[in-house]
């Protein structure tokens, strides 16, 4: 039982939307498409839902060919960024209608719809209308009237992006835990790293239209097999510098060199890609093998109990996240920690060559 | 450039407000000092755009004045004020081109051409479109034509202020943190009075020097991340300021010691017999899974967000989190929590209450 | 769009399909007959080729007729379309007046044509009209029955009474559309009056400006029942429009096969001219998005 997408593809007025693309979405999995906008991650859904047609490939569900049936034929719930609902009817009609259009008696109805209400905490706001609501009501009310029907597919299309921050906390901590009641596919797109790794089960990273790696969510995280994943599923953004590999050294950036032993000493000779996240650059030296690069501080922001540091090293700019309030001297020089075991190299095309080294974290 | 002055300011949009409910925006006396980021930081509907449009003289206040250094602006129009403003959605005169767009207030205002041309160059360079100058503003994405905004706001140099209303709204992650880096060095260069409104707390306390929190058309807190961090006032900004917020736990205080439902935790300082109901505060950055120590804690769930861990437990019936290192292992063995008692904040009646070391 | 095939809906167009023919298509192949054959009635048909059209092109009666419609057109698009944009422009954007001024505006586009014409012809009526009395007591020498100018003039005035608001009503959805935020900016701009109509507002506009247009100046080119009511065409042929002189040809002469080839060429003109509209705004939009 899974929805198969069979090298589809997605061409409009000449241009590439979506690379051929193949990925399974077992049942009842989380499936979150994480990319920047305009990457294909709204596309690919379309794809899904059978809004729009692939120019190539095929969608198997459950063993059928459902490729060319409507959307109304296929058993799929779409919620969007925007609040939809209907604007006349009361939270409890909203919730009841996709169910009245299935023909569905009175009593299933009413008892699916308290059912729901009650996952969602709408039950206290089920006679209002939805504009009398909070952002985060309406959009729970949205939320609802897609998980009602049981679809076997709920699309969730960047559903918390225009709600406040804390409400998006709290609303990110619940959708996995409804979800695990409901045992449909989901697939959740949103641009931000951080919801992708709350929200768990599994990540597709989409840059320009095609999707770069497709797994379960801390192995994408913690394993990114190019450096466009890599970028893609990092906030702040993953820093990188230029590394020379000749013989039993490397050089990274200006001048700092490491031996290159363990994973890096089957390497062969020449240009590679050192990519680092910002939280493993220290300004004390944490572990022995730890190397230092002098850096100038461009600016840095404090968020209360950690210090972003945007730092250039020669041509290169970095995000350094450190604990505690610092203060330092912006313009001034820093010297920056960071231990090889972190670093994960890329070839010139941009494929992982040698993954971090294993630290414990459990993957 | 000027000092702005919140004297006695409130706002009630009811013709005759009757109780405080009615206030939009309750009293409040404030002086935010020349040359200063703040930051305006609140839920929807917390008074902030109110805030915000009285600075900027969209809405007249109920009562109360502002000034901007000694003048009094109450009563001024928006084009009297000497303002610069960035919306939330990016606006921007699609029919120019995008050096049109940023010489567009400099020419309003008559500057001579040669001076209008080197500091259109120099916004643009710091806005990082030199390369697309010529271009028409209409064919742009929405993050370059925010850039566009946020490069019209900069433009003028005499200024009193520039006003910031949720400007990174419809920018990707990514682009955010380059926006907000190039905010942080045009406010050190210029040193502009910056005025921030947003409710993502991320945004605020990185931007700001001074973070004014608003919950319910009240200031609840304004001061420096680290103390809205450190020391929240009242539990709004405990659980507002920090993701996950700062865990709240009911507790009678005797001392230096907090009785809860759990057991007793140990304050750093004594307090005084409170009334009402008392709580204590701990950040998750300051509590610590232990095997043994503390108060029991059973592990509902872990969170892996990459960077750290959120583990979700409960003490007595009451939902805590508890931050764990990326390294670190969540053993079977962790039974309890222990807080650093010199991180625990007391709380009653929701305001923090201050002990004596 | 490719969306997903479903080819049973074109089984759903199938009775619009054929209600068009019978409306459309068949009263035109009607008049295609008419343009390329002669007849001496009893529905004997000769094949003339293009020898009407040859004769309607050589027409000096076609060609006054042709003249005064493209100057009544562009007096009318000339008055109306900056009219309406500046009414548009000064309406109250809310609250009770607004709603006031919308149904104020709607009222002239609500009268059936012959009665507008009725109106204005009794309204500028020398002996018992509110206008022309008023013009005579004046000492204006005012006759809209005997002086071609006066005839003009009253014509687009009624014209303008009658349509400006369709323009106005258009410029005013724009104007709607755009978000006070831009206003505001504008004002910390301190940009001029001038400033804020020309770079957000008109810009704004563009799209249903170009449908005013249109509308505007195929009504126009279209004209008939109310000039047909207040002058009938007169003094002379001196606001004989197009269509008018095509009623006379066809119905008052009989001349059937001229008449046609007048109409195709008529409907062609039409086409054309929107073409041309069309193409040369949007690609001025186009060219302002480079």
């Amino acid at each position: 039982m899974a929805l198969d997408l069979q090298a589809v593809s997605r061409m409009d007025k000449g241009q590439v939307i979506l690379h051929p693309t193949s990925l399974t979405l077992e049942q009842g999995t989380m499936n979150v498409l994480l990319g920047p906008t305009s990457a294909g991650k709204t596309s690919l859904m379309r794809l899904m839902a059978g809004l729009d047609a692939p120019t190539t490939g095929r969608l198997v569900w459950n063993g059928q060919d459902v490729t060319g049936m409507r959307v109304q034929d296929r058993r799929v719930a779409m919620v969007y960024q925007q609040f939809i609902n209907y604007p006349g009817m009361t939270v409890y009609d909203n919730i009841a209608s996709p169910l009245r259009l299935l023909g569905k008696s009175t009593d299933q109805i009413d008892r699916a719809v308290r059912a729901t209400a009650e996952m969602l905490k709408l039950t206290p706001m089920l006679a209002r209308r939805p504009l009398e609501l909070s952002g985060g009501q309406q959009q729970r009310c949205a939320l609802a009237r897609a998980l009602v029907k049981e679809a076997g597919l709920v699309l969730l299309d960047e559903p918390l992006a225009n709600l406040d921050y804390k409400l998006r906390e709290e609303l990110r901590a619940e959708i996995p835990r409804i979800f695990a009641q409901s045992g449909a596919i989901f697939v959740y797109a949103t641009t931000e790293p951080e919801e992708a790794l709350l929200l768990g089960g599994n990540t597709a990273t989409l840059w320009e239209g095609r999707v770069t790696q497709f797994g379960a969510t801390p192995d994408v995280y913690r394993n990114p097999t190019d450096a466009i994943t890599a970028r893609v599923f990092s906030d702040p953004p993953m820093n990188f510098v230029d590394c020379v590999k000749q013989g039993d050294r490397m050089t990274l950036g200006q001048g700092v060199t490491i031996p290159a032993t363990g994973r890096f000493a089957r390497l062969a000779d020449g240009r590679y890609q050192a990519g680092f996240r910002a939280n493993h650059l220290h300004l004390n030296r944490k572990t022995g093998d730890s190397v230092q690069f002098a850096c100038t501080l461009g600016a840095s922001e404090i968020t209360g109990s950690e210090t972003f540091l945007h730092l250039h090293h020669g041509t290169d700019r970095w995000t350094g996240l450190v604990h505690g309030v610092q203060d330092l001297p912006i313009g001034g020089q820093v010297g920056i920690w960071l231990d090889p075991a972190q670093v994960y190299l890329f070839d010139a095309a941009g494929q992982l060559a040698a993954p971090r080294a294993a630290t414990g974290a459990g993957v | 450039m000027a000092r702005i002055t919140l004297s006695n300011l409130a706002h009630s949009y009811y013709p005759n407000p009757k109780s405080e409910a009615d206030f939009a925006l309750k009293e409040m006396d404030h002086v935010w000092d020349d040359g200063g980021a703040y930051a305006l930081l609140g839920a929807s509907g917390c008074g902030k755009t109110t805030l915000l449009n009285i600075i900027s003289g969209l809405v007249h206040p109920s009562q109360g004045r502002v000034l901007f250094g000694d003048r009094d602006v109450t009563g001024a129009p928006t084009a009297e004020r000497n303002i610069a403003q960035v919306f939330q959605f990016p606006v921007v005169y699609d029919t120019m081109t995008v050096r049109e767009n940023l010489a567009f207030p400099l020419r309003n205002r008559g500057m001579d051409a040669a001076y209008i041309q080197s500091r259109v160059a120099q916004i643009a360079a710091m806005i990082g479109m030199e390369a697309t100058l010529d271009r028409k503003a209409r064919g742009l994405t929405a993050d370059a034509k925010q850039k566009i905004s946020l490069g019209r706001g900069m433009v003028r140099q005499d200024v009193n202020a520039i006003l910031f209303d949720e400007p990174l709204t419809v920018i990707d992650p990514h682009m955010k943190w380059e926006l907000r880096t190039q905010l942080k060095l045009l406010h050190r260069e210029f040193g502009h009075t910056m005025i921030y409104v947003t409710h993502d707390q991320t945004e605020a306390l990185t931007f700001a020097d001074k973070v004014v929190v608003l919950h319910d058309g009240r200031v609840v807190q304004m001061g420096t991340p680290q103390e809205l961090f450190e020391t929240p006032e009242h539990t709004f900004v405990g659980y507002f300021i920090g993701s996950p917020g700062m865990n709240l736990l009911d507790a009678t205080i005797h001392g230096n010691m907090a009785q809860t439902a759990a057991g007793p935790v140990a304050l750093a300082a004594h307090y005084a017999p409170q009334n009402g109901r008392t709580q204590i505060g701990i950040r998750p950055e300051y509590a610590e899974m232990t095997a043994g120590i503390g108060l029991p804690a059973r592990v509902l769930r872990i969170e892996d967000v990459g960077r750290h861990r959120i583990i979700r437990a409960e003490v007595a019936g009451s939902q805590i989190s508890v931050i764990a290192g990326e390294g670190q292992p969540v053993g079977a063995d962790l039974t309890h929590v222990r807080f650093d008692p010199a991180r625990v904040n007391v709380y009653a009646n929701d305001w923090r209450i201050k002990g004596a070391v | 769009m490719d969306k997903t095939q479903n080819n049973r809906a074109w089984f759903l167009v199938l009775p619009v399909l054929v209600l068009v023919a019978f409306s459309a298509v068949v009263p035109l192949m009607t008049v295609v007959n008419y343009a390329f054959n002669d007849t001496f009635g009893q529905n004997r048909f000769f094949w003339n080729g293009l020898g009407w059209f040859q004769d309607m092109l050589a027409s000096e009666r076609v060609h006054g007729a042709l003249g005064r419609q493209v100057l009544f057109s562009a007096i009318i698009l000339t008055i109306e379309v900056p009219l309406g944009i500046f009414v548009a422009l000064n309406m109250p954007k809310n609250g009770f007046w607004s709603s006031f001024c919308l149904v104020l505006m709607a009222l002239p586009l609500l009268i059936p044509f012959n009665v507008v014409g009725t109106i204005w012809q009794i309204f500028g009526r020398v002996d018992i009209g509110l206008l022309g009395h008023s013009l005579a007591a004046l000492g204006i020498d005012y006759n809209y029955t005997n002086d071609a100018l006066d005839a003009w003039l009253t014509i687009i005035v009624m014209d303008v009474w009658h349509w400006t608001s369709l323009v106005a009503l258009l410029c005013y959805a724009g104007l709607q559309s755009i978000p006070q935020a831009y206003y505001q900016a504008a004002r910390i701009d301190q940009a001029s009056r001038w400033s804020i109509f020309r770079y957000i507002e008109l810009p704004k506009m563009a799209g249903v400006l170009l449908i005013a247009v249109l509308l505007r100046f195929m009504d126009s080119f279209m004209i008939y029942t109310e000039p047909f009511v207040l002058t009938g065409g007169g003094p002379g042929n001196s606001t004989t429009f197009l269509s008018i002189d095509l009623v006379k040809m066809a119905v008052g002469q009989f001349d059937l096969g001229p008449a046609a080839a007048f109409s195709l060429m008529y409907f062609l003109v039409i086409l054309l001219v929107s073409w041309v509209f069309y193409t040369v705004m949007t690609t001025l939009d186009r060219q302002e998005g480079k």
